[in-house]
C-alpha cells in the first residue's frame, strides 16, 4: 500500500472497498514498527486499539454513514488526552498518566471514524523548538536523522513526513506546528485561537495554545481541521462561531480562492532570514502568475514578539503546571519526608530542565514588584503586535512570510543556548500572540533540507489561508517530495 | 487610657447552586469523600473551568440587595499557592475586578437600633477541598468534594466597633442571604464562615492600629467571643508596653482564646493574574433588570414595615424578620386574622419555645398559622384565659384537632357566668376564715391565695378579671 497516497485516494479506496481500514491501518502500523526505532516519533502505539477502531470503521463503511475521515489513520500529539491510551506530554511527570476522558478534538475525530495509530513525541509540555526536550528522547528529522525535526510537535511532523501516518494532530503555542512542518517539509496549520477546543489538551500557555493538524497538503489539512474545530461548551475560550465553509468541507478538494488575494510581505520578516530568500521569491512569482497581488506591509513591533511571548507563555505555564505536585496523579517521589519534600522532589524529578527554566522565569514575571515590569508590559506589547496585524489586514487579505529563519539545525547545536533556541520562533510567535490563523507550506529546499513559507490570515480567515495554500500547491510540487529513506 | 476597637469582617457565603462554580459536579454536603469531585475539580491535565451562570446571578442578586454597583465586566484571577487540598495549585478568585462593588448593609442591633456598615466589595471564588487529619493514623487524607464550591466573599469596611456589632453584622448578613435564597445558611456545615480583622486604637485617634486577622469563625456566638478576646488581648499587650504583630490567628472555642497561626511580616505573594482559561464576566442591563425583579422584600424593609404599619416594637420586628421562614409564618398568622401584637407574642413565645424544645423548624410546625390565629381570636373574645390558651396550644401541638374541637373536648371555655362564679367565690371565702381575717387586717397579698383557690376550683377556667372583682366584693368587711 502506498504510504504517501493522497487522502482523497485513501477515502475513495475505502469507500470502494478496494481495501479495508484494517488493511490500511495495518500498513501504517507496520511502517511505524519499521521506522520508529530510528525516528522515535511515537511515544505510544496501541496496535490492538487501532485495529479495533479500524474494524468499527470498516463496519461503518459497509453500513453507511461514513465521513471523509472514516477509516483514515491519524496520530495524536501526546498533549491530547485520550481515554484508554496514556498521555505523557513528553514528560516523566506524566509517564504513566491515563486520562479518563478524551480531548474534544480527539473525540470529534473519533466520532468521524478516524483511526488512532498512537501518540506522538513532543517537547516536554510543548516547551521547545527542537523536540530535544522530551523525556522519551529526541525525534530525528526524516530528511537527515542528525538534525532536529523542530518542535514542539516534532513527532507529528516527522511521522507525516516519513509516511508513518497520513494525518497527525499538533498544537501550536508559539510555532509548535508551523516550525516542525517547515523543518520536515509537510503542511501544518495553526487555526485562529478559539477555533479548536482546548478541552483535554494539556495546557502549556492557555491564552496561546491552539490545536491544529499536519498533512501532506492544505486540502488534506482542511478536511481534518473541519472535523476538529467548532464551539465547545467545555472550553470558555472556544469561539462560538459557525463557519459554514469549513463545516461544509466534505472531501479533500479545495477550490481556488474566488478572487485572487492581495498578499502582504512584511519587510521585518525578511531582514532576519538565513536560508530560503530565493525560495520565497520563487513562491511569490508563482502566486503572482496565479493572479495574486503583492504589496509590502509593515509590522513594526515584530522584534518585541519573542520577549513578550516568552514572558506571557512562561507566566501562564508557571501556574498551569502547579497542579503537578505529586499529590493526586503523575510522578511522586519515593518516600517523602514532609509535604515540602513531596513537592520539591516530585517536581524536581518529574520535570526536565527546560520546563523548570520556564516555571522559574514565569514565576518571576508574576511576582510582586516585577509584575508591572514584565507581565503587564508583555501584555501591552502583545496588544501592539495585534494592532500591527489589524492595521496590515486593512489593506491586504493575507500575509506571506518565512516560517523559520533557516532550515532544520543539527541536534545538540542550540541546546546550551536557550536564547538562540528561542530566536527560532521569531517568525511564528507574532501570529500566536495575535491569535491569528497561520500555516506553513513546503516551498523548496536548501542543501537538501525543506523550507517552509508561512501564510497568516485575519481572525477566522482560515478559508483564505487554506485556499491560497491550495492554489500554491496546485502550481508547485514541493509538498509531494518525500525523504529518500522513506519514499 | 480609653481604647476603641476597629473591626472589619470578611464573610464567605457558600452559594446554594446545585453544581460547582466551574464544573458540573454536585455541591451536596456530606457525601463519601471524593465522590463529588470530577475531573475539573481534581485539576486533571487538560481540563478547563466553565463558569456557572447561576453563581453569577446569585452574586448579582446579592449586589443589588446591598445597593452596590455591579461591575459590567469582572475578571477571574488565579491566586497561586501550594496546598494539598488545592488541586490546581491555584484558586480561581477575583482580585482586581470583583463582580460587586461598594454597597452597604443596615444592621439590626440587639437593642433595636440600626447601624449602617459599608461593604467594600464582594467577589466570586471557588472553595478548596478539605484536609482530613483524623481518618488515617499518621497520615492526612484529602477530600475534594468541597473543591470548586462557589463562594461569595463579602468584605466589609472597618466600620464595626464592638464584638456585639460584629455578631449583629454577621447575623444580618446571614438573614440577608437567606432572604435572597442564595445560601442555605447552615453554619454547622460551613455554609457561612467569616474572618475578622481586628485592631485597637486610642479612642479618638485618627490612625488605625496594627491589625490581626482571626480566621474561619463559623458561629454568631464565636464571632462575638473571638473578637472580644482578641480586643482584650491587644489592649493587654499595648498597655504592658508591647506592640501588636500583624498576623493570622485562630479562635479556639474550647479554650475561648485566639492563637497565632502565622505572622504576616513576610507577606504572601499569590502572584495574582487574570485566568486565561476564563473570559471576563459580562453583566448586561437585561440580566440586571431580570434579577432586580426577583428580589424579595428585604429584611430591613420588612423590619421597618412591621414597626410602621403593624405597630410592633423595633426589637420584635428585628426578631421576627431574622429568618424569612419566621417572618412568613408570622405574616400568615396576621393574614388569618391574628392581632399583630398578640401574633408576635405567640410566635416569639410559646411557638418558638415549643419549636426549640422539639428541635423543629418553623416550616415544620405542627401548629399551623391558621390555628394560631384561631387561638388568638378565642383569646380576644374571652373564650380563653391566657392559661387555657396555653393548654389549647399544647393540644394543637399534639395534634388533638382544631381550635374549637379542643376547647370543647378539654373543656377549656372560660367560666364567665357571674352566678356560677359568685357561688364558688363565696364558698372559698366561707371555707377560709383565717385568711379572710388576715386580708381584712390589711394583708393585701392574701388576695392571691383566694384567686388561686378559685382557679383551682374552676380548673383554671375562670375569667381572672371577674374573679378579682367578685373576690373584692366578697371580702369587704
Amino acid at each position: 500500500m502506498q504510504p504517501f497516497a493522497p487522502l482523497a485516494e485513501l477515502a475513495r479506496g475505502l469507500r470502494a472497498r478496494e481495501f479495508s481500514s484494517r488493511e490500511l491501518t495495518r500498513s501504517f502500523l507496520d511502517r511505524i514498527r519499521d521506522h520508529n526505532a530510528t525516528l522515535n516519533c511515537f511515544i505510544t502505539v496501541d496496535e490492538d486499539r487501532a485495529l479495533a477502531q479500524a474494524d468499527a470503521a470498516d463496519q461503518r463503511l459497509a453500513e453507511g454513514g461514513a465521513t471523509a475521515l472514516t477509516g483514515i489513520p491519524i496520530a495524536h500529539k501526546d498533549v491530547f488526552c485520550t481515554a484508554g491510551l496514556r498521555t505523557t506530554c513528553g514528560s516523566r511527570m506524566l509517564a504513566n498518566f491515563r486520562a479518563p476522558y478524551d480531548a474534544t478534538a480527539v473525540a470529534r475525530l473519533d466520532a468521524a471514524g478516524a483511526v488512532t495509530l498512537g501518540k506522538t513525541n513532543m517537547d516536554e509540555f510543548a516547551m521547545g523548538s527542537s523536540n530535544e526536550n522530551s523525556h522519551f528522547g529526541p525525534v530525528a528529522n526524516p530528511w537527515d536523522p542528525a538534525r532536529v525535526p523542530g518542535g514542539s510537535s516534532g513527532g507529528s511532523a516527522a511521522a507525516v513526513a516519513a509516511g508513518l501516518t497520513p494525518l497527525a494532530t499538533g498544537t501550536d503555542t508559539g510555532g509548535s506546528i508551523r516550525q516542525p512542518a517547515a523543518f520536515c517539509g509537510v503542511t501544518g496549520i495553526k487555526p485562529t485561537y478559539g477555533r479548536v477546543s482546548r478541552y483535554g489538551m494539556v495546557a502549556f500557555a492557555s491564552s496561546l495554545d491552539q490545536g491544529g493538524v499536519f498533512a501532506a497538503s492544505a486540502a488534506e489539512a482542511a478536511v481534518a481541521l473541519a472535523v476538529m474545530s467548532g464551539f465547545d461548551p467545555l472550553d470558555s475560550t472556544s469561539a462560538d462561531q459557525v463557519d459554514p465553509w469549513l463545516n461544509g468541507l466534505g472531501d479533500s478538494h479545495l477550490a481556488a480562492p474566488a478572487e485572487a488575494p492581495v498578499i502582504g510581505l512584511p519587510r521585518q520578516y525578511f531582514e532576519g532570514l538565513q536560508d530560503g530568500g530565493a525560495a520565497l521569491e520563487d513562491a511569490r512569482r508563482t502566486l503572482e502568475k496565479a493572479g495574486c497581488r503583492f504589496v509590502d506591509v509593515d509590522l513594526p513591533h515584530t522584534d518585541a514578539a519573542i520577549p513578550a511571548y516568552y514572558i506571557i507563555a512562561g507566566a501562564e505555564a508557571s501556574t498551569n503546571l502547579s497542579r503537578y505536585d505529586g499529590v493526586r496523579f503523575g510522578h511522586r517521589c519515593e518516600n517523602p519526608q514532609s509535604l515540602e519534600d513531596l513537592y520539591r522532589r516530585s517536581r524536581t524529578e518529574g520535570f526536565g530542565a527546560e520546563v523548570k527554566r520556564r516555571i522559574l522565569t514565569g514565576t518571576y514575571a508574576l511576582s510582586v514588584g516585577y509584575f508591572d515590569a514584565y507581565y503587564l508590559k508583555a501584555q501591552k506589547l502583545r496588544r501592539l503586535i495585534q494592532n500591527d496585524f489589524l492595521a496590515a489586514f486593512g489593506s491586504v487579505d493575507l500575509i506571506l512570510a518565512p516560517t523559520t529563519p533557516g532550515t532544520a539545525f543539527p541536534q545538540g547545536d542550540l541546546t546550551d543556548d536557550p536564547v538562540a533556541m528561542y530566536q527560532q520562533d521569531i517568525f511564528t510567535t507574532p501570529a500566536s500572540l495575535a491569535g491569528l490563523p497561520a500555516m506553513s507550506v513546503p516551498c523548496g529546499f536548501a542543501d537538501g533540507l525543506p523550507l517552509g513559507l508561512q501564510l497568516i490570515g485575519p481572525h477566522f480567515g482560515e478559508r483564505a489561508v487554506l485556499e491560497t495554500a491550495a492554489l500554491y500547491q496546485q502550481h508547485t510540487d514541493w509538498h509531494t517530495r518525500h525523504p529518500g529513506a522513506y519514499a | 487610657m480609653s481604647w476603641e476597637a476597629v473591626i472589619g469582617l470578611e464573610v464567605h457565603v457558600q452559594l446554594a447552586t446545585r453544581s460547582k462554580i466551574f464544573s458540573g459536579a454536585s455541591t451536596a454536603f456530606g457525601a463519601e469523600p471524593n465522590s463529588q469531585a470530577c475531573a475539573v475539580d481534581l485539576g486533571l491535565p487538560g481540563v478547563l473551568p466553565v463558569v456557572n451562570g447561576e453563581a453569577v446571578r446569585m452574586a448579582v442578586k446579592f449586589g443589588l440587595a446591598i445597593g452596590a454597583e455591579i461591575a459590567p465586566f469582572s475578571v477571574f484571577d488565579r491566586k497561586n499557592y501550594f496546598y494539598p487540598d488545592l488541586p490546581k495549585g491555584y484558586q480561581i478568585s477575583q482580585f482586581a475586578h470583583p463582580i460587586v462593588g461598594r454597597g452597604e448593609l443596615a444592621v439590626a442591633m440587639p437593642d433595636g437600633s440600626e447601624k449602617i456598615v459599608g461593604i467594600t466589595r464582594a467577589h466570586l471564588e471557588e472553595d478548596a477541598g478539605k484536609s482530613v487529619h483524623d481518618a488515617y493514623a499518621g497520615m492526612t487524607g484529602i477530600d475534594l468534594n468541597r473543591a470548586g464550591t462557589p463562594l461569595l466573599e463579602v468584605v466589609s469596611e472597618p466600620d464595626i466597633r464592638t464584638p456585639e456589632e460584629a455578631a449583629a453584622y454577621f447575623r444580618q448578613r446571614h438573614t440577608l442571604v437567606r432572604y435572597l435564597g442564595i445560601c442555605d445558611g447552615n453554619l454547622a456545615e460551613g455554609s457561612m464562615r467569616c474572618d475578622a480583622n481586628v485592631s485597637v486604637r486610642e479612642r479618638g485617634a485618627a490612625e488605625f492600629g496594627v491589625r490581626t486577622e482571626i480566621k474561619n469563625i463559623n458561629s454568631f456566638r464565636f464571632v462575638e467571643r473571638a473578637i472580644a478576646y482578641e480586643i482584650e488581648r491587644q489592649i493587654d499587650v499595648l498597655e504592658s508596653g508591647g506592640r501588636i504583630v500583624r498576623e493570622t490567628r485562630l479562635y479556639d472555642h474550647e479554650r475561648d482564646e485566639t492563637r497565632s497561626m502565622r505572622t504576616k511580616e513576610e507577606s504572601d505573594d499569590y502572584r495574582y493574574f487574570p485566568d486565561p482559561d476564563l473570559l471576563p464576566v459580562h453583566i448586561d442591563q437585561a440580566l440586571l433588570e431580570a434579577v432586580r425583579e426577583e428580589l424579595p422584600e428585604l429584611p430591613a424593609a420588612r423590619r421597618h414595615r412591621y414597626v410602621e404599619t403593624l405597630g410592633l416594637s423595633a426589637y420584635d420586628a428585628g426578631w421576627l424578620t431574622q429568618e424569612p421562614e419566621t417572618a412568613a409564618y408570622f405574616e400568615a398568622v396576621v393574614a388569618a386574622g391574628g392581632d399583630a401584637k398578640l401574633s408576635a407574642n405567640w410566635v416569639m413565645g410559646e411557638l418558638s419555645a415549643a419549636l426549640n424544645r422539639d428541635e423543629r423548624a418553623i416550616t415544620d410546625s405542627p401548629v399551623t398559622p391558621d390555628q394560631l390565629a384561631g387561638l388568638i381570636a378565642r383569646l380576644q373574645d374571652d373564650t380563653l384565659s391566657s392559661r387555657t390558651a396555653k393548654t389549647l396550644f399544647e393540644g394543637l401541638w399534639a395534634g388533638e384537632g382544631e381550635v374549637d374541637e379542643i376547647i370543647e373536648a378539654r373543656g377549656l371555655k372560660q367560666v364567665s357566668d357571674t352566678g356560677e362564679l359568685k357561688a364558688i367565690v363565696e364558698r372559698v371565702v366561707a371555707d377560709n376564715p383565717g385568711q379572710v381575717e388576715q386580708f381584712r387586717a390589711g394583708k393585701d397579698k392574701v388576695l392571691g391565695f383566694f384567686v388561686g383557690q378559685v382557679m383551682k376550683a374552676t380548673q383554671g377556667k375562670a375569667n381572672p378579671k371577674q374573679v378579682n372583682e367578685l373576690l373584692q366584693e366578697a371580702l369587704k368587711p
